[in-house]
């Protein structure tokens, strides 16, 4: 199982080799409420890190998800695309958005432990 | 300056609310329960919702005293029973739509229910068209809850008797343990329900009193927004404004029939026109075809034309799907159009469609 890391966009980021899986993360979904509709990058798009991947809306409204890390997607989760409510159940696992081949192993270091993502949520209340 | 509260502000954190700012008032947007499924609770059982924003303005005088108001008014009040209700505008010299409201008839005088982010503004255009006197005043001192949903009936009237014989638009005085309420059976919902006002000091307990029944849930506006939505019914600030005439709104029927062939009222020679020569955009509903959700600000086009605007869009819950209303070019606007609507800088295909996406029959 490899370490999970978060960004201050709330996304989690889990890396496998040079493949990252990015979703969003629990705290996310629940600023965020009842999503209704998820946007996911189809394979073969080159993004920088910070750059928007995809979209998420909810009830209320429509929310960008930024990719925390610079590489290539070779999938979207089409599960979320064909079930939104997905990313509800099960943010960071079933829930996920995308994974994308990275480029720079660098970018990972700038990211947050969970300890400190957490801390960071408690210091950043919506 | 602090932001508004309504009676029920501190009841609403205690409950758990996300707070948001509403017409300079601190409004619950959802409780715990959340969008979705407040919206579906509403749909299927009762919700209450704190509407106490909005402006609860009594005039009171004689007949003729209250007759004024049909200056700015596009009503007959003299066609209103006592204690019938009828929707209706708030005109402007342009003919354009300054807020909509309900106008109740009531003992002495009317009652009229008022947007929250209108009201101040709506009680001195009141006001000006009065020569003769009366006695004007907005009531701050009562909350007005919202009780919507097809077990409304049922439940209200175990805890206020009586309120199951009001027909939809009518209301009446009654009295919630001792109290004094005052029961309209109407709402913003789609639903069969209720809206009802009574003292600031008892509302939580009315609110707690019902929610002893675990089929009552309290909802916030964008539960609200979701089901107004879905029942096509605008909402003011987004699908009406002060350049819109009723008739371009698609709501003639606020302005009652006779007045419509005089237009003897403020805007009414725009008003005229309109009926006469046509309009050039029209209020219509708008389904897109996949997933896409298009929210207000969405611009319509058919080929490479912008030929309309979305005024108010989202996800609606009972559907199961996208909807959204708009403003269309009247050449544009007939039922069945194929459209598209962008978002985020792509076209989604969309059909123009008739309003309401949901329709529940009320009691009459």
């Amino acid at each position: 199982m490899s370490e999970v890391k978060y960004s201050k966009q709330h996304e989690w980021v889990s890396v496998e080799g040079d493949i990252a899986t990015v979703g969003i993360t629990k705290h996310a979904t629940e600023q965020l409420g009842d999503i209704v509709f998820a946007e996911v990058p189809d394979a073969g798009k080159v993004l920088a890190g910070g750059e928007v991947s995809s979209t998420v809306e909810s009830v209320k409204a429509a929310s960008d998800v930024y990719t925390p890390i610079s590489g290539e997607i070779t999938e979207g989760n089409a599960a979320i695309v064909a079930d939104p409510a997905l990313v509800n159940q099960d943010p960071e696992g079933a829930g996920w958005f995308f994974k994308i081949k990275i480029t720079n192993q660098s970018e990972l270091a700038t990211l947050m432990s969970k300890a400190d993502y957490e801390k960071f949520v408690e210091e950043n209340p919506s | 300056m602090s932001n508004l509260k309504t009676a029920l502000f501190d009841f609403h954190k205690a409950n758990g609310a996300k707070l948001a700012i509403f017409a300079k008032y601190d409004m619950p947007i959802q409780y715990p329960l959340g969008i979705l499924k407040e919206h579906v609770h509403t749909r299927t059982k009762v919700s209450l919702g704190d509407v106490s924003h909005m402006g609860i303005f009594s005039i009171t005088g004689d007949e003729e005293t209250c007759k004024q108001l049909e200056q700015i008014i596009p009503i007959d009040l003299s066609l209103l029973k006592l204690n019938q209700s009828k929707y209706s505008f708030l005109m402007n010299d342009k003919g354009g739509i300054d807020d909509d409201l309900i106008v109740t008839k009531v003992e002495n005088g009317v009652s009229i229910v008022l947007n929250a982010g209108c009201k101040h503004n709506d009680i001195k255009q009141i006001k000006s068209v009065f020569t003769k006197p009366a006695e004007f005043v907005l009531h701050d001192e009562l909350s007005l809850i919202a009780v919507q949903g097809p077990k409304a009936v049922s439940i209200l009237e175990g805890f206020i008797p009586g309120v199951s014989e009001l027909k939809f638009m009518n209301g009446g005085s009654f009295s919630f343990k001792d109290k004094s309420v005052y029961v309209t059976r109407s709402g913003y919902t789609g639903e069969d329900g209720f809206e009802v006002s009574i003292a600031n000091e008892f509302a939580q307990e009315f609110c707690e009193t019902l929610l002893t029944n675990k089929d009552v849930a309290m909802i916030g506006l964008g539960a609200r927004d979701s089901l107004r939505l879905e029942a096509g019914l605008p909402l003011y600030g987004h699908d009406l404004n002060s350049e819109i005439s009723p008739i371009e709104a698609d709501l003639v029927f606020g302005i009652t029939k006779h007045r419509r062939e005089t237009c003897d009222f403020i805007g009414g020679s725009v008003v005229k026109d309109h009926l006469t020569n046509g309009i050039k955009k029209r209020r219509v509903g708008i389904q897109p075809e996949g997933t896409i959700i298009a929210r207000e600000n969405a611009k319509i086009f058919k080929g490479d034309k912008e030929v309309g605007l979305v005024t108010s869009g989202g996800f609606g819950p009972s559907m199961n799907a996208p909807v959204a209303m708009g403003y269309m070019n009247f050449d544009c606007s007939e039922v069945g159009t194929s459209v598209e609507l962008e978002v985020r800088g792509k076209k989604h295909p969309a059909k123009v469609c008739l309003l309401p996406f949901y329709k529940k029959s009320y009691v009459k």
